[in-house]
């Protein structure tokens, strides 16, 4: 599946490519994946190693770097560079390596908790930068590493091992707060659907900036099926909107229904009544994140699930201006240690 | 210490004498808009061309404007300058410059007795003096009596100076502090030309600004110089320094050409992850400008994100910093103890200030020396240092770099507010006589991929085979889990544990054998061995002198490597029947010494924001000495 998206710079100006072709279990490292047999997790790892080896990644370019969470393990098993760090930090990390490594590609791997509970204030910060990092978020919608407490886009009132009975505080969304940073990129898929997926994670990795991604991940053990009711591959077509850069927002078997405008946001339209012309069509380059806001707070079952590429603008990343300043200022000044240390004046001692 | 030959101002007017002294203290205090800092820095540079060695000490409120006349508002500036070498910012001023009755009142009891007090009278209103909590004026009440007085009419009189320029009344009555400082210049015979180029220099495009302040610095040495004010007109002979081309530097400054000469002498890109807090935000500013160097500076929008980015970067193969002070070290802790686990070569400075909490920012402290050996969880060693004089800080960056990159550890330098923003003449270094900083990872560039193990050591550091990525078919991964001897792998195995918990102490202590020794200045057994470290080198060198002076017979040692301690140190702590550690804290390196050697040290410990005090300090050795 390629999915249909706003002009792309040539992918060997974005991304480091390996000389000969390599395949997805060039990308697998040898170590044996921990996860639970059943885990959603199993599903986002095959299909990073399917993008990488269709975009053709040299894998000693590349480097993931992750949190602490079950999601968080994820670097240990791709043979590529990687940092499994503390928890809710890797933006961080991320950061500091690609501004003094531009030459790498650098992924974050991150889950809910992970990422807007104790890493809150660094993800905003990152996509708000726009730094040229990939970031991943495994929504499972719950802590999964520590056994089944709730996470902060646990739905209200939701009971786990931590809210015997029922949490009482709102969840966040995911897209909404990548939007609200101004992410230069923000997507969304799901680990069930592989092609989509695939599709998602190669977009992003073509993105020039902070990409972010919400993955939609099962945890079969402490929060099974919390996204089967609209996933599930029998009402997918009907529940998903799969969003295509510059094509009418359609959803449904036979795509009848639509998106338009409403006075409060978004409403849901019969492509073939007579308000089908207000269908909007997607524009993922708007500058404004406006509609991609509207379209992120649609939820099940009220509305259609969007997924795919939401938002994805142009702008220059920090790297972009840091070097920019950095080459300006090397033209300009001079740049002489032993002049630098005298300072602005000296005296001789005889 | 004094010596006073009378003889004949060759080149002013009046017929007032002048006196020779060895060392003059002189303290510059004022509100917070009243330009003190300025005035301090303006003599501190007329004073190294001149000749002189000196020590400052800047002094100013944590409220960036607190209301004007008010106790909170005062800043001050101290200078210390001698013909003799000098190394600490003196202890008590002979002379107080006092701009306000907020300044009179929160400065007097630090003036020595019989001290000379230069006071702008037109500031003893009765409403600044209200704001002083003064119940009469002071000027008028006799409690001044015992000091020597120069009353002067510092406002009125610059304002008059600058009469027909035309300013506003608020930008004429800012001239004062250069009144005062002519004034000051005249008594301690410093030459105008100095200030007078850096007032072109800095107000070259306000030809007015630099006018009224030209005019209001000869005012204000003209005052001097027609009031026949006798008994204070003072000349300290040049010192006798070393040869060399000098500056003036702080240790914050050194420690910014510190990390650009490093970056310069590893050939790496310096990365420097900060979020600003006082007393290390200099460094961050600083930095930020010298982009030229290839810096980047990076403002995080916390300390744990600064440090993370630091991380990033040294993993990536720069040279990666973070610098902070006590609050922010509290918030880096566990990703510094990230850095202790992967082994990596990190740089963290701290700039300590006074605590605990938010403390008080802008005073001096040296109470994180513990927070920074054992305020990580687990067993978590890494290698401390601590820089002694501002100058010290430039070197002790190159040393931090050295290890870190020698051993593949984080390091962390610890300086202090004193050393931040204390100015001292420095002999500005060669750069092509330093050596050059090895960085190992370059060696293995061509590795045989068959040979390498990320936690691979070398046999005499026990630094691990650390390569940044990017290398074909090296790919592997680091994390904070527990490490595998040798491959890196996750491990959990008890004898694993045991031997990876053995192999981080190990390497750190034999960091030991790549340092140099401690010296022992004085007797190499005896009675009495002072152990310092840090910033209070010079308070305590001065003080252990003084002792000696009075007859006493003292040992005085420095530290400036914290973890390891230097490899001889049990052995010299152990000659001496008696040992005093002084410190700005209640006993850290005490707690340490007495637990690592079983020697019973006693301690002196001032925990009041300010420097340690050189008189009181000698009267403790005095003390001890003939116990
Ligand atoms: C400083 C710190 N606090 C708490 C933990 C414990 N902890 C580990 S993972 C985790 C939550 C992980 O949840 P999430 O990010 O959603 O990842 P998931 O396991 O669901 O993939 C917590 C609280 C930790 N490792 N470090
Ligand atoms: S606990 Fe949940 S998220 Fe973690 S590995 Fe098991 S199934 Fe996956
Ligand atoms: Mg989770």
């Amino acid at each position: 599946m390629v999915l249909q998206t706003p002009p792309l710079e040539p992918v060997e100006s974005i991304i480091p490519l390996a000389d000969e072709d390599l395949k997805r279990k060039d990308y697998a490292s040898d170590v044996d994946t921990r996860w639970c047999p059943g885990c959603g997790d199993y599903s986002v790892l095959a299909q990073m190693q399917r993008a990488l080896s269709n975009l053709n990644v040299a894998p000693e370019k590349m480097v993931f770097v992750s949190g602490i969470g079950c999601s968080s393990r994820f670097p240990y098993y791709m043979n590529t560079y990687g940092m499994h760090s503390i928890h809710g930090r890797a933006p961080t990390i991320a950061s500091g390596l690609k501004l003094s490594r531009p030459d790498l590609m650098v992924f974050v791997i991150t889950g809910d908790g992970d990422a807007l509970s104790i890493g809150g204030n660094h993800l905003l910060h990152v996509l708000r930068r726009n730094v040229d990092v990939k970031i991943f978020l495994f929504n499972n919608r719950i802590y999964g590493l520590t056994k089944g407490q709730y996470s902060p886009t646990s739905e209200l009132g939701k009971v786990t091992k931590s809210s015997p009975i029922g949490t009482t505080e709102r969840p966040l969304n995911p897209l909404s707060v990548a939007l609200a940073s101004e992410a230069t990129f923000v997507a969304r898929s799901f680990d069930t659907d592989p092609q989509h997926l695939t599709a998602t994670i190669e977009r992003a990795a073509r993105h020039h900036g902070a990409a972010f991604v919400e993955i939609l991940q099962n945890c079969n053990i402490f929060n099974d099926r919390a996204f089967g009711d609209y996933t599930d591959r029998d009402v997918r077509d009907e529940r998903l909107l799969y969003l295509e850069h510059g094509e009418p927002m359609l959803f449904g078997e036979n795509k009848d229904k639509g998106l338009a405008v409403s006075a409060t946001g978004l409403r849901v339209v019969d492509a073939n009544g007579p308000d089908a012309g207000l269908i909007l069509h997607h524009d993922a380059t708007r500058p404004s994140p406006d509609v991609h806001q509207l379209l992120a707070r649609c939820q099940y079952p009220e509305m259609p699930v969007p997924m795919g590429v939401i938002r994805q603008v142009t702008t220059p990343t920090y790297g972009d201006y840091l070097d920019s300043q950095i080459e300006v200022a090397k033209f300009k000044n001079r740049h002489d240690v032993t002049q630098l240390l005298k300072g602005r004046s000296t005296w001789q001692v005889e | 210490m004094t010596t006073t030959s009378t003889q004949t101002n060759g080149s002013g007017g009046s017929g007032v004498p002048i006196q020779e002294r060895d060392r003059v203290t002189v303290r510059f205090a004022g509100d917070s808009g009243d330009g003190m800092q300025l005035a301090g820095n303006r003599f501190a540079d007329a004073t190294a061309i001149f000749g002189n060695d000196f020590s400052t000490l800047p002094d100013f409120p944590a409220e960036i404007r607190a209301p004007a006349g008010s106790l909170a508002g005062v800043s001050s500036f101290q200078i210390s300058f001698s013909k003799h070498q000098i190394f600490t910012p003196g202890d008590e001023p002979d002379t107080l410059v006092a701009m306000n009755p907020a300044a009179l009142k929160s400065h007097l009891s630090a003036l020595t007795k019989g001290g000379l007090l230069v006071i702008n009278e037109d500031a003893f209103t009765s409403g600044n003096l209200k704001k002083a909590n003064y119940p009469s004026n002071p000027l008028s009440d006799g409690s001044l009596d015992g000091y020597r007085i120069i009353k002067a009419p510092i406002t009125t009189a610059a304002v008059a100076a600058v009469d027909d320029l035309g300013l506003t009344n608020q930008n004429a009555e800012r001239t004062k502090n250069f009144f005062a400082l002519g004034l000051v210049y005249w008594l301690y015979d410093r030459d105008l030309q100095p200030t007078l180029d850096w007032i072109d220099q800095r107000f070259g495009r306000l030809p007015n600004i630099a006018e009224a302040n030209r005019r209001a610095l000869f005012a204000g040495h003209a005052y001097g110089e027609t009031t026949e004010i006798a008994d204070a007109h003072v000349r300290v002979p040049p010192a006798v320094l070393t040869p060399g081309e000098y500056r003036t530097i702080t240790g914050n400054q050194a420690l910014v050409l510190g990390l650009i000469t490093a970056s310069h002498l590893t050939d790496l890109e310096l990365f420097y992850g900060s979020y600003p807090i006082t007393p290390a935000s200099d460094v961050l500013v600083e930095l930020a400008a010298l982009r030229e160097f290839g810096v980047r500076t990076f403002q995080a929008e916390d300390e744990i994100s600064a440090i993370g980015t630091a991380i990033g970067a040294a993993y990536g193969g720069a040279l990666g910093v973070t610098g902070t002070s006590g609050p922010g070290i509290a918030l880096k802790s566990e990703a510094l103890n990230l850095a202790v686990m992967t082994e990596l070569p990190l740089i963290v400075l701290d700039v300590q200030r006074s605590g605990p909490s938010t403390g008080m920012p802008t005073k001096t402290e040296q109470t994180d020396l513990l927070q920074v050996m054992f305020g990580r969880n687990g067993e978590s060693p890494l290698c401390v240092l601590a820089a002694k004089t501002p100058g010290d800080c430039f070197y002790m960056v190159l040393e931090a770099v050295r290890l870190a990159y020698q051993f593949v550890t984080p390091v962390v330098l610890l300086s202090d507010t004193y050393l931040a923003n204390t100015a001292e003449p420095w002999p500005v270094p060669d750069v092509t006589q330093l050596d050059m900083i090895d960085v190992p990872y370059r060696k293995l560039e061509h590795v045989d991929p068959e040979e390498f193990e990320p936690y691979k050591r070398d046999p005499d550091t026990l630094a691990r085979m650390f390569i940044p990525p990017g290398q074909p078919d090296l790919q592997h991964r680091i994390g904070g889990l527990e490490k595998s001897d040798i491959t890196g792998d996750v491990a959990y195995s008890p004898e694993n544990h045991q031997r990876m918990t053995d192999l981080r102490a190990e390497k750190i202590q034999r960091i030991a054998n790549f340092i140099p020794e401690v010296e022992v200045d004085g007797p190499e057994t005896g009675d009495l061995l002072v152990l310092s470290w840090g910033s209070t080198y010079g308070a305590v060198f001065t003080a252990v002198n003084d002792a000696r002076d009075a007859g006493h017979e003292v040992a005085h040692a420095h530290l400036q490597y914290m973890n390891p301690f230097p490899r001889n140190l049990g052995d010299v702590v152990s000659r001496y029947k008696k040992v005093l550690i002084p410190e700005a804290n209640t006993g850290q390196l005490r707690m340490l010494i007495r637990a690592n050697f079983l020697v019973d040290a006693q301690g002196y410990n001032e925990v009041t924001g300010q420097p340690l005090s050189a008189r009181l300090l000698t009267e403790r050795i005095k003390q001890i000495a003939s116990e």
